[in-house]
């Protein structure tokens, strides 16, 4: 009994898979503050932006259609920024009522939220190739050796590892409870609202108290290895000069990408 | 199903051998008593010894302090009242990390064992906790995997395994510190016949003092020449296997049941 939906890994031998997953995590970070920095309307430096996604996509055998289906996932997020299409001053673009309200999307609003909408979902598309083409723990040894924090480091590579845990247990906590709702022939099924959202909080409860009570045994578990408060690792990847040359070419496409949209 | 015990001659064999190193205690645990924090009383007054090379089981009705005395032989929880000592050393705060290197604690649950996200950076752990070398660190890794059998799952992920595997991984984690003292959290527990032989036969093969918590008395008979009970936090008896397990009233009186075949 697992849930592997968590395990976006699509195995493969491609060119991108091949990568250094340092070189994989810097890129998609540069990729990521190269789309934050693009002017808003800069369209053909968005449709560039894309192009690099769909090279990588190619190089990785993956279907581009389902990297960009993903990344709606990062529509809900984007909306928040919708006011910003009423807010921005300038000339009307069209205007709408709603009861008694009238509201007016302005041409510099209108610009500005589809700049954002786009830039998340290009961010969150360049993440999507990074987890489909880097097994979980090659990109956790990537964030060790680029040194971000070691309790950082070290809570993203408990939550991988327990994450399906508690995911387990939780679904054997749903089965539990659908295995004892019953219904007598002539019975409403379930008790009232109150009751049922008390069972589904006692039920949250129990997973924390047991995820608590794991994390001591845990604890323990790493103190009887040896254990003192600092997590060592080893360097299972060398960079090579592809590494080196798939680094520079992005570098390079990034930079010139802003120049581009920047005179264009 | 009658289950054939060809090694009996062996265990006894063994018996007599451990017999010679009466002189070489490696575990001394006196009149350790210890209640946790919310005042339950887990432990009253344990006092055992443990020479090297000798196999022993401990056993008794849940509850009845195992888990709690084997988190003390290497100093997870220190106990206000008793000393613990290992290879002659106590277990004070300076000699801990020599200590855990001396005793391999693998727990009852291997997803409590198993917090890394690879096999190999489970096994590699201790270790590289240690401060070995990495090419020692790869060497002694693959050395454990491959006495448990399991050298091909090194780039597996944990939590993909079966309960028996995760079990098997949980002992190589240990072994590639190279203990000298098993120490085991109920190791049969929740296997499948097959799994268990296997596990069984993995346990025979070691060489390392052992002290292994369980309420498989069946195992205990095939691997284990001395036998501990506890209940209520307390040893109540601790003598050669077969003398015990003949003693029925003995056994009753403690919820113990050696299944008949």
């Amino acid at each position: 009994m697992h849930i592997d939906a968590f395990d976006q890994y699509q195995e493969s031998d491609s060119l991108v898979h091949r990568l250094d997953p340092r070189v994989k995590v810097v890129v998609t970070a540069l990729f990521i503050l190269s789309n934050a920095l693009l002017p808003d309307g800069a369209w053909a430096g968005f449709l560039i932006a894309f192009g690099l996604i769909a090279l990588v996509a190619i190089l990785a055998r993956l279907e581009l259609w389902r990297v960009v289906k993903r990344s709606f996932i990062a529509l809900p997020f984007a909306l928040a920024a919708v006011t910003i299409a009423f807010a921005a001053p300038g000339p009307p673009l069209f205007s709408f009522a709603l009861g008694p309200w009238e509201f007016t999307v302005t041409v510099p609003g209108a610009t500005r939220f589809l700049s954002i909408l786009l830039r998340s979902l290009l961010s969150v598309q360049m993440a999507i190739l990074l987890t489909m083409t880097t097994p979980f723990p090659d990109l956790i040894h990537a964030f060790r050796h680029l040194r971000l924090p070691h309790s950082l480091v070290a809570i993203i590579a408990f939550m991988y590892r327990y994450l399906f845990v508690l995911s387990d247990e939780a679904l054997r906590l749903l089965r539990a409870r659908a295995a004892r709702t019953a219904r007598l022939d002539d019975r409403a099924v379930g008790g009232s609202v109150l009751w049922r959202a008390r069972v589904t909080g006692n039920m949250a409860g129990q997973l924390f108290v047991r995820s608590f009570e794991r994390s001591d045994r845990v604890y323990n578990a790493m103190l009887a290895r040896g254990y003192q408060g600092h997590l060592y690792t080893l360097s299972p990847h060398e960079m090579s000069g592809f590494d080196w040359a798939a680094l520079g070419f992005f570098a390079l496409a990034l930079l010139a990408l802003q120049i581009f949209a920047r005179i264009g | 199903m009658p289950i054939v015990h060809p090694e009996a001659a062996q265990v006894s064999a063994g018996a007599e051998a451990t017999s010679d190193n009466a002189l070489d205690p490696i575990l001394q645990i006196e009149r350790l008593t210890f209640a946790y924090p919310d005042g339950r009383v887990a432990l009253r007054d344990v006092s055992l010894t443990l020479h090297r090379g000798e196999k022993t089981a401990l056993v008794g009705p849940n509850g009845a302090g195992k888990s709690t005395l084997m988190l003390h032989l290497n100093g997870i929880l220190n106990a206000a009242n008793g000393a613990v000592k290992v290879a002659g050393l106590p277990t004070s705060k300076e000699n801990l990390p020599r200590i855990r290197g001396i005793i391999g604690l693998v727990f009852q649950n291997p997803d409590d064992q198993l917090f890394s996200p690879t096999v190999f950076e489970d096994v590699a752990f201790g270790p590289l906790h240690m401060g070995l070398p990495e090419d020692e660190v790869r060497s002694r890794v693959v050395e454990a995997l491959s006495q448990v059998d399991m050298l091909e799952y090194q780039h597996r992920l944990s939590h993909h395994l079966s309960v028996g595997e995760k079990k098997r991984i949980a002992i190589a984690t240990v072994l590639s510190m190279r203990p000298q003292i098993l120490a085991l959290d109920e190791p049969t527990a929740g296997l499948d016949p097959r799994a268990r032989r296997r596990l069984i036969e993995l346990l025979r093969e070691r060489s390392e003092t052992m002290l292994v918590s369980t309420h498989d008395l069946l195992m205990v008979r095939e691997l284990f020449p001395r036998m501990i009970i506890m209940d209520e936090g307390r040893v109540v008896a601790d003598g050669p296997t077969e003398e015990l397990l003949a003693d029925e009233p003995l056994l009753q009186a403690h919820g113990l049941e050696l299944p008949r075949c």
